[in-house]
């Protein structure tokens, strides 16, 4: 490891550390904010170190900076700015806003690298399985938490929506999603498995959250939070980058727990949430309390 | 196996193992900051956007990263912001909160 590689790469297992122990502060009321507050500055501490990376060792265009610094100050501005603004009573449908772009940005990394590769290029499993993965996992959190946003703030209608010809519309969406892994995994690069695994999963991600009540939407909301740490943790398997898997799988776990507390909080069980949202149980109880 | 995938999969496992473990019990009022800021950690993925922004070469790699950057900022700003103004009511003596926009003090 080369000087400038040691430090950076201390300081990101130092942002993770932060995470950690941000994250174990945050279970009592107590020291909770200060917890997000060394989360954030452990945040701030890897991002830092990424541009020093990119500054000394990538040789971008200066068309590639201008989008990225754009892309960051508009991301930047736009986040704060509704964090900022939004009204207590509104910030979950807010976080799960936040949570969709998450799984967007998860999914968008995957569909670069995968592009990266040559056109009918065998890929090794070591690749093809993460960059798979992190491409359906983020696309179905990305239109699921959409969805559950506009559930909660009232632009999709809260009461659970089902249709004749669901459960059989189900069923084809996650053979396609199957599909696309197993076209993924064993067979070369193409474009079109690339569309197919997109589209499929996103469309998954709505048929998995329409059909849920908007009472139960924070427990679905925590659940799909749980999902992108996992995209996030792919994500960084495809690009080698030990934060991002930390990271992930942190949240992937962490946030699996909390589900679990959250549905326990309001008497029911995430199976039967997410099953009811499948027409198997029974979805009309979905605003009981 | 190479070295390297088998040093990301151990990471990747005891990671894992630590996220089931650090939040035990956590009481009800917590459950959305905590979700909150779960939400802003898995924005560490806007350190991956930064990454592959800088080897896009090509038109449509360009419109990808700029994708990837962009969600990923928001995801990770918007993110601790939130949460911050939400736990700010639980680190204030209980009193009336001040119910002007955005006290970020």
């Amino acid at each position: 490891m080369s000087g400038l590689m040691t430090v950076v790469s201390l300081s990101y297992l130092v942002s993770a550390a932060c995470y950690v122990i941000g994250l174990h502060m945050m279970r009592t009321p107590k020291t909770a904010r200060n917890g997000n507050q060394l989360s954030s500055v452990g945040m701030f501490l890897a991002v830092i170190m990424t541009f020093i990376v990119a500054l000394v060792k990538h040789q971008a265009s200066a068309m590639g900076w201008i989008l990225l610094i754009v892309a960051l100050i508009i991301g930047v501005g736009y986040g704060v700015y509704k964090a900022r603004t939004v009204k207590m009573t509104d910030m979950p449908q807010l976080v799960s806003l936040f949570n969709a772009v998450g799984g967007g940005a998860a999914a968008a990394i995957g569909t670069f690298d995968y592009l990266s590769q040559p056109n009918g290029a065998s890929l090794a499993f070591a690749f093809s399985f993460p960059v798979i993965l992190d491409l359906v996992i983020g696309s179905v959190t990305f239109s699921g938490s959409l969805i559950a946003t506009g559930k909660l703030s009232g632009h999709v209608s809260g009461k659970p929506i089902s249709f004749p010809g669901a459960k059989i519309l189900n069923g084809i969406v996650v053979i396609l999603i199957l599909a696309s892994i197993v076209l993924t995994i064993g067979f070369p690069t193409n474009v079109w498995t690339l569309v197919l695994a997109i589209v499929a999963s996103l469309v998954f991600g709505i048929l998995m959250t329409i059909p849920i009540g908007g009472a139960d939407m924070p427990v679905v909301v925590s659940l799909l939070n749980a999902f992108t740490g996992l995209a996030v943790a792919m994500a960084g398997f495809v690009i080698d980058n030990q934060v991002l898997i930390i990271a992930g799988a942190l949240v992937g776990a962490a946030g699996t727990i909390l589900t679990l507390q959250m549905a326990a909080a309001m008497n029911r069980s995430v199976a039967n949430i997410i099953a009811g949202g499948f027409g198997t149980g029974d979805s009309g109880t979905a605003d009981a309390d | 196996m190479s070295q390297e995938l088998y040093t990301n999969l151990a990471i990747f496992v005891l990671s894992l193992l630590v996220g089931f473990e650090v939040i035990s019990k956590i009481p009800a009022t917590l459950h959305t900051p905590m979700m909150s800021g779960a939400n802003a950690i898995h924005g560490v993925v806007v350190v991956g956007s930064i990454l592959v922004a800088l080897e896009a070469d090509s038109p449509l790699f360009y419109v990808i990263a700029f994708i990837a950057a962009l969600l990923g900022a928001i995801n990770v700003a918007g993110g601790y912001v939130v949460t911050d103004r939400m736990l700010e009511m639980f680190s204030k003596p209980k009193e009336k909160p001040n119910d002007d926009k955005g006290g970020e003090q």
